[in-house]
């Protein structure tokens, strides 16, 4: 064990220097940790935690930033700013899932094609993946989402329909150039069957390409999910999400601005603080390659 | 490059194969809509015989595959059918819409390029100094900014607070009369000599443009920037640079060309990802085009009107694609070699 946990604590120590060898990308991991712990306890600290769902105080309704209310009010009296702390956790559980469901779908579409590189079910896996990436994402997203009742869950099956393909072809092109290698032919004589050399054989060797693709797709994905729900196809009134609240804001501009701002500053902040913390993993595993 | 042309050859036939199966997925996914489409076509009002009537017309009482043999029949002759919500042919609505978009597109996708090449070759120059810094650090807000974030923003400064662009009004201001020839009010303009309605074209463009390709421009000109830098370490520019090669001359002629490359290579699907998010900034900005139609479309199950802008936008996707591909292997060899195998 105390052998075991030098090392460890070695590789953690080494891992963290590649990450912080940035520091904005320190300021990312800060971001991604907020955020997460906010979506976790989020209704707990909010200073209006009965504001996230439906409730009604004409009283006080659209009422500009005060200290009261930091970000102002809705259009019905709700604090916006326990709003959008109440959205974070179906924005994280967005990513989390989508991501969870489709690179995993995509490795075993890409790899079992790449393994079987110039034969039938090559061809038929990667025209599939190509009919599905012949379209703009969101379209194909939007028409699934609008096909389907709009709701949270559905708008992320539509998100998933869509992405596993760029996992697919990323598996695709690391197996394809991977089944010729020694090790893989040596494991084929001596009669591993296919299921071991692409769980055993390649998937290690895609692992951190894929973790990588999946951290930066984080901030993408929590783009798309916001995007449906502003086109009205993603969690409904009167749960709150980052999208809907600026589409719901719109109508009321110039003149209730912070209706809009304040939730397109959250989503702004949520995807840089994604997307710094993807550079960071990047370079973390990365670094060995290069 | 005759490898080339077979190359070219090869790629339509699989293109061809391709939009034959986003046909029938989308054609089975828009007839899966829960609800009768005859119901939704004639509306809640109609007498049943009716709708029994126009069910038989169109088929809609054969199995799902049958359906699809007398849709794509009607679609390879040009009908598309009728749109439920504009009562009009879906060909002639996409005639009139899609002109809006691609000049929109065209504008929002090809101009930024050469920002995007400039401020990467920039950054590249300026390593780790302010010009630099300053780039990367916009380039991180604007990547993280969702582009219908960016329209409604713009929205609120330049319509609202700042109205110094038109924001909301269409293509051209009231009282400018365009003749079309190609439907790019620009170019149109330009043609029957209207500068000024050509200007006034140039700033009803300018807001959702913008709000379309900054995220794109700003990908691209990191990309130009990291390939630039890895460009920079290899061997044969160390060779140029001990030979006495002018720096200028080693940045323009040898390591400009191999950097844009992977640039230009994604290009393709920048194109697609802005035609997708036109669906949202179109509506932001009302503008008139097919993306808005499409999406009143998708909310309202007009399924023809739908399968029609699917349809189109993947034939557009896959011919940029294969533009830029031979862009690509005409500026790169190895490409040409490695594809003709």
């Amino acid at each position: 064990m105390t052998l075991l946990k030098e090392p460890l604590k070695n590789s953690l120590k080494k891992s963290w220097l590649k990450y912080s060898e940035s520091k904005i990308t320190v300021l990312g991991l800060v971001i991604v940790v907020g955020f997460a712990l906010l979506a976790c306890v989020g209704e707990h600290v909010v200073p209006y935690p009965e504001h996230i769902g439906s409730f009604v105080d004409f009283a006080n309704a659209s009422r500009p930033p005060n200290l009261r209310h930091p970000f102002g009010t809705d259009l019905i009296g709700r604090d916006i700013l326990s709003r959008i702390v109440g959205s974070f956790r179906n924005t994280l559980l967005m990513g989390v899932i989508v991501l969870c469901i489709s690179a995993p779908v995509g490795f075993i579409v890409g790899v079992v094609a790449g393994y079987n590189k110039g034969k039938l079910i090559d061809t038929v896996l990667m025209r599939l993946t190509d009919i599905f990436l012949a379209l703009p994402p969101l379209v194909l997203a939007l028409a699934i989402a609008s096909v389907l009742q709009p709701n949270m869950i559905n708008s992320m099956l539509a998100i998933t329909v869509m992405w596993w393909p760029w996992y697919a072809r990323l598996s695709y092109g690391v197996a394809s150039s991977l089944r010729t290698e020694n090790y893989i032919v040596y494991a084929e004589l001596t009669g591993a069957g296919m299921f071991h050399i692409l769980f055993r054989e390649i998937l290690p060797n895609c692992l951190s390409s894929l973790l990588t693709k999946m951290t930066l797709d984080m901030g993408y994905v929590i783009i798309m999910g916001a995007t449906l729900s502003y086109a009205g196809l993603g969690e409904q009134a009167p749960k709150p999400a980052l999208g809907s609240m600026i589409s719901q804001g719109v109508k009321y501009m110039p003149a209730q601005w912070w209706f809009t701002v304040f939730p397109a500053i959250a989503i702004i902040v949520i995807i840089l603080g994604f997307n710094l913390f993807g550079d960071g993993i990047s370079n973390m595993l990365g670094a060995d390659e290069s | 490059m005759p490898s080339l042309f077979i190359t070219v050859l090869k790629r339509l036939g699989w293109a061809l194969v391709v939009l034959v199966g986003l046909s029938m997925l989308i054609f089975s996914l828009m007839r899966v809509i829960p609800g009768d489409p005859a119901r939704l076509a004639l509306g809640p009002s109609a007498p049943e015989e009716v709708v029994e009537r126009y069910r038989e017309r169109m088929h809609y009482n054969e199995p799902l595959p049958v359906q699809y043999y007398y849709w794509l029949k009607d679609v390879t002759q040009g009908d598309f059918g009728v749109s439920t919500v504009t009562k009009r042919g879906v060909l002639q609505d996409l005639r009139e819409f899609l002109p809006a978009t691609l000049e929109l597109v065209i504008w929002a996708g090809i101009p930024p390029i050469f920002f995007a090449l400039l401020l990467g070759v920039l950054g590249a120059m300026y390593k780790n100094r302010w010009p630099d810094y300053l780039i990367r650090f916009c380039s991180y807000i604007i990547i993280a900014t969702p582009t219908f974030v960016w329209a409604v923003l713009f929205l609120l400064i330049f319509g609202y607070w700042v109205p110094i662009l038109p924001s909301i009004g269409g293509r051209l201001t009231m009282g400018f009369q365009v003749p079309p020839v190609t439907g790019l009010m620009v170019l149109d303009a330009l043609m029957a000599g209207q500068p000024a309605a050509a200007w006034d074209a140039f700033t009803h463009l300018l807001l959702p443009a913008l709000a379309l390709s900054l995220g794109h421009t700003m990908q691209e000109a990191r990309l130009t920037r990291s390939y630039m830098l890895e460009n920079e370490g290899k061997d044969y520019i160390t060779m140029m640079t001990s030979q006495g090669v002018p720096r200028k001359v080693i940045n323009r002629k040898y390591l400009l060309k191999p950097s844009i490359i992977p640039t230009v290579s994604i290009m393709g699907l920048d194109i697609a990802a802005i035609f997708g998010n036109a669906f949202l900034v179109e509506t932001i900005f009302n503008w008139p085009g097919m993306s808005r139609y499409a999406m009143s479309a998708i909310l309202g199950k007009d399924i023809n009107a739908v399968c029609g802008v699917v349809l189109v936008l993947g034939v557009i996707f896959i011919a940029t694609n294969l533009v830029v591909d031979v862009v690509v292997m005409v500026l790169d060899p190895r490409m040409r070699q490695s594809r003709s195998k």
